[in-house]
């Protein structure tokens, strides 16, 4: 009679785990300073593969309406334009092509100039699906702005940490979490994924998503800090993170069922922000609150204060008559 | 925390249904809704990035409206001078951002009382503050410095961006474009949208050009060619023709007989004896007038007819033009006439805009986009609702629902606003899904803890959703900041995602908080576990 009893339940972590977390740092802790100097280093050296929104240039999509694109042939047709870097691209499908034209020399004008060019040169054999023009004020600005955004994002968050936790949680929060977003930037930079606004909406998001998962964890160690007042940190804390991890996860699975939907459906035109989410939320992300965030606390002397002042109020007890 | 009075139940449902029925409109078509009473007309509206449309960016150059500030004012300090017979000893003239002229002692102080006049105090804005809109200095040595200050050429700027919205909506209007949004944007920005437009061509001919039409008498008292190597005579100017004129130049006085202000209409057409397109017009009565007076003293001399600094066409006057109509004959093509008629009836732009930003996308991928984000909604929506139920089985189908709620609930707030649904909305709605099913397994989890600890079903049940709502709201929050930063930072369709995200974490926050709750409520009412199902 009862349906639910008869389905065998899914269990994907056992109950009670007690993986000793806290260990792992002294390999965490390197691999991640490692990682993070050499995704820095991809960042300066490598750098990244601006799009248009923030160098400025012309973005033309195009689809031919003879068949499969001979992009050979218009790469020569669109190359003796003389309009300097003009790359041309397969996207998504054998008709479309994505033509990327650097930003002209002369401001603004010049720039509608480019289109004009490109379009009579193409003449009539291709339909135009989408045609981005960025000139250099604009992207000079949403450069600035989405610094600026970027860089506001991290302080309200830790504002708000910093707020509901003890400052020890929220710079650990920050430091795990700024951890995620430079390690993205490096694999944006390793696979020269375009950057663009969708970008930083990308980076942004994973700094909401990784947090989400390390507040859940703090919570949790917030908690036991106030019950079990003797507990040693390490030990707390690998409690803690066993017992959300099933949560962790579970969780974990459904974002990437859902981006897996948005890689394998979106279109052509999201891929690289659902590939960018991917590697931050779940490769990063995960890994980050458990093996960087929860053991970070103990450097940040979480847990100190606790034993010290438990002693004193005891002293109180006990000098009391 | 599972007793929930029958009111409260009440309003939750209620809530839920409302905000969800908010979503219908969306699902009929535009023809049958227009019938509705207005409350129930609400919806998504698609972005441009799913309908296909334009986006165009201008900025005023305020460069030229500096210029025309400055010439203005030099116009105003000939004229106090003319007019009050103030002496000189060497005429006004523009240098930097100021205009100098250097009075004649015995004059300095009537001149600079007169010239003082010329400051007026700001109004609007900057009024209060007792800005004026001049700064006059006297240098020495009879040097009177007129500079025009910052905040009367801020609010020069705006007036022409508002002037600019006015003309570029007329013009826009009269190609018949569907809908079109002319917004101001900043200080000195219009955000030109254009939903279905996949060719913006044609709209930047139109918005791109000044449109400042002049008729003026060609000077036919020094050949050109001896002009443009020695000194044209002060009152003339050379201006060079159009491409169809092939760029010659023409020797015009500067004098303006009669200007684009004074049309009332201008429509194209054909000539009838040479059957080239042509552009008709009329003026006003003042125009007439004057026009009429100077074609009458002046045939058999050419005119020109200037358009943004260009001659279009120089015809000579056969006879005098007396009833205030006329044509343009300029090597015009059908397109190009229509195009000139429209900017003549719309009038001229008060500064010259430029596009500075360009966005466009075709119907096809606007439809491609809209069918790809469909697909993977219901992709993503399937995977998780499978996955949920593998893992908590009859709790997993609870949560199922309340995520189906979740999205109805995003759906309804969308148009409740009427907000923007772009392609990086739909993401967020996707990612919601995904997400939202989180405060569920946050629920469940601590649920099967409680079981674990040693807890009777329902008391689990109870403590752990007290528990794990606590966690909900602070980890929603950290996303919800995010997102709240994205909005005021993003642009376009960047920020349609934050849009989503944010509605998307406020009702998941709030099925979390109510709907799941209520959910498990009735069924532990219903059903008494004595085991729970998830443990």
């Amino acid at each position: 009679m009862r349906l639910h009893r008869s389905i065998p339940l899914l269990r994907i972590v056992p109950d009670d785990t007690k993986f000793d977390f806290m260990r792992f740092r002294r390999i965490s802790f390197p691999v991640s300073a490692a990682l993070s100097i050499l995704a820095i280093l991809l960042f300066f050296f490598h750098g990244l593969n601006f799009g248009i929104d923030f160098v400025g240039g012309t973005l033309i999509e195009v689809q031919s309406k003879t068949g499969p694109a001979d992009l050979a042939k218009m790469r020569t047709t669109l190359g003796g334009l003389g309009l300097g870097d003009v790359q041309l691209q397969e996207f998504g499908a054998p008709t479309d092509v994505l033509i990327r034209v650097a930003q002209q020399p002369g401001g603004e004008l010049a720039q509608q100039a480019a289109i004009t060019k490109v379009r009579d040169a193409l003449g009539s054999d291709v339909d135009y699906r989408r045609i981005e023009v960025v000139g250099p004020r604009v992207s000079t600005e949403l450069l600035a702005k989405s610094t600026i955004g970027l860089g506001l994002a991290i302080v309200a968050i830790l504002i708000y940490l910093w707020f509901r936790f003890e400052w020890q949680f929220a710079l650990g929060a920050m430091i795990a979490n700024v951890h995620d977003l430079v390690l993205t930037i490096g694999y944006m930079s390793l696979t020269q994924i375009d950057f663009d606004l969708t970008s930083i909406a990308a980076l942004l998001t994973i700094l909401g998503y990784s947090l989400n998962d390390t507040v859940v964890i703090y919570d949790r160690i917030r908690e036991m800090l106030r019950r079990y007042k003797r507990m040693p940190m390490p030990e707390l804390l690998n409690v803690s993170v066993n017992s959300t991890l099933s949560r962790s996860i579970i969780t974990h699975v459904t974002v990437t069922l859902a981006l897996l939907a948005l890689l394998l459906f979106g279109g052509h035109a999201i891929h690289s922000f659902v590939a960018t989410m991917i590697f931050g939320v779940v490769l990063v992300g995960t890994y980050t609150s458990v093996f960087i965030a929860a053991p970070i606390l103990i450097y940040l002397g979480v847990g100190t204060g606790r034993m010290e002042a438990d002693e004193q109020s005891d002293k109180k007890t006990t000098q009391r008559p | 925390m599972l007793n929930i009075s029958k009111g409260k139940a009440a309003a939750i449902l209620l809530t839920a249904l409302i905000v969800c029925l908010c979503a219908v409109p969306n699902f009929f078509a535009e023809s049958t809704v227009k019938g509705w009473p207005a409350w129930a007309q609400r919806h998504v509206v698609l972005g441009l990035d799913l309908q296909g449309g334009s986006h165009i960016l201008l900025e005023v150059d305020t460069n030229d409206v500096r210029r025309q500030k400055l010439q203005a004012l030099l116009d105003d300090v000939r004229k106090v001078v003319r007019e009050n017979r103030i002496g000189l000893t060497a005429a006004p003239v523009i240098r930097g951002n100021s205009v100098e002229v250097r009075l004649r002692d015995g004059d300095l102080q009537q001149g600079l009382t007169k010239l003082r006049e010329l400051a007026q105090p700001l109004t609007g804005f900057a009024g209060s503050t007792g800005q004026r809109s001049l700064d006059i200095e006297n240098v020495g040595g009879g040097l009177v410095r007129l500079t025009v200050t910052e905040p009367a050429i801020l609010d020069r700027i705006r007036q022409v961006v508002d002037q600019s919205v006015e003309i570029i909506g007329r013009r826009v209007n009269e190609l018949g474009l569907v809908e079109p949004s002319i917004q101001r944007q900043g200080n000195d920005r219009i955000l030109v949208q254009v939903p279905g437009l996949g060719d913006p061509q044609k709209l930047l001919d139109i918005i791109g050009k000044t449109a400042k039409l002049t008729f003026r008498l060609v000077d036919t008292s020094m050949p050109v060619e001896q002009a443009l190597q020695g000194r044209p005579p002060p009152d003339d100017e050379i201006v060079y023709g159009s491409k169809g004129e092939n760029g010659q130049p023409y020797l015009l006085e500067k004098r303006v007989i009669v200007s684009g202000e004074e049309l009332t209409d201008a429509q194209p057409g054909f000539d009838q004896r040479t059957t080239e397109p042509i552009v008709r017009f009329t003026f006003n009565s003042s125009g007439a007038r004057k026009f009429g007076q100077v074609t009458q003293e002046n045939v058999g001399r050419p005119f020109a007819i200037v358009l943004d600094n260009e001659v279009i066409s120089a015809p000579v006057i056969r006879e005098p033009i007396i009833g205030g109509q006329g044509q343009i004959s300029g090597n015009f093509t059908v397109e190009s006439a229509t195009n000139l008629a429209i900017l003549l009836r719309a009038g001229a732009l008060p500064a010259r805009l430029t596009p500075i930003e360009q966005r466009v996308v075709g119907a096809g991928l606007g439809q491609d986009s809209i069918e790809s984000g469909k697909h993977a909604s219901y992709f993503g929506a399937a995977l998780v609702v499978v996955f949920m139920v593998a893992t908590y089985g009859l709790f997993g189908v609870f949560a199922s629902i309340a995520v189906a709620i979740n999205v109805g609930m995003i759906f309804g707030i969308l148009s409740l606003l009427n907000a923007t649904l772009t392609l990086p909305g739909i993401i967020g709605i996707v990612l919601t899904i995904g997400i939202a099913v989180d405060s569920n397994v946050l629920i469940y989890e601590r649920i099967r803890e409680e079981v674990r600890g040693g807890r009777t079903p329902i008391t689990a049940i109870d403590a752990g959703f007290s528990r794990a709502l606590a966690t909900i709201l602070d980890s929603n929050i950290t996303t919800f900041i995010a997102a709240a930063v994205l909005f005021f930072f993003g642009s376009g369709p960047v920020r349609g995602f934050a849009v989503t995200l944010g509605i998307g974490i406020v009702t998941t926050v709030f099925t979390a908080f109510t709907l799941t709750r209520l959910i498990v409520a009735w069924w532990v009412r219903w059903e008494r576990p004595k085991q729970l199902a998830i443990s």
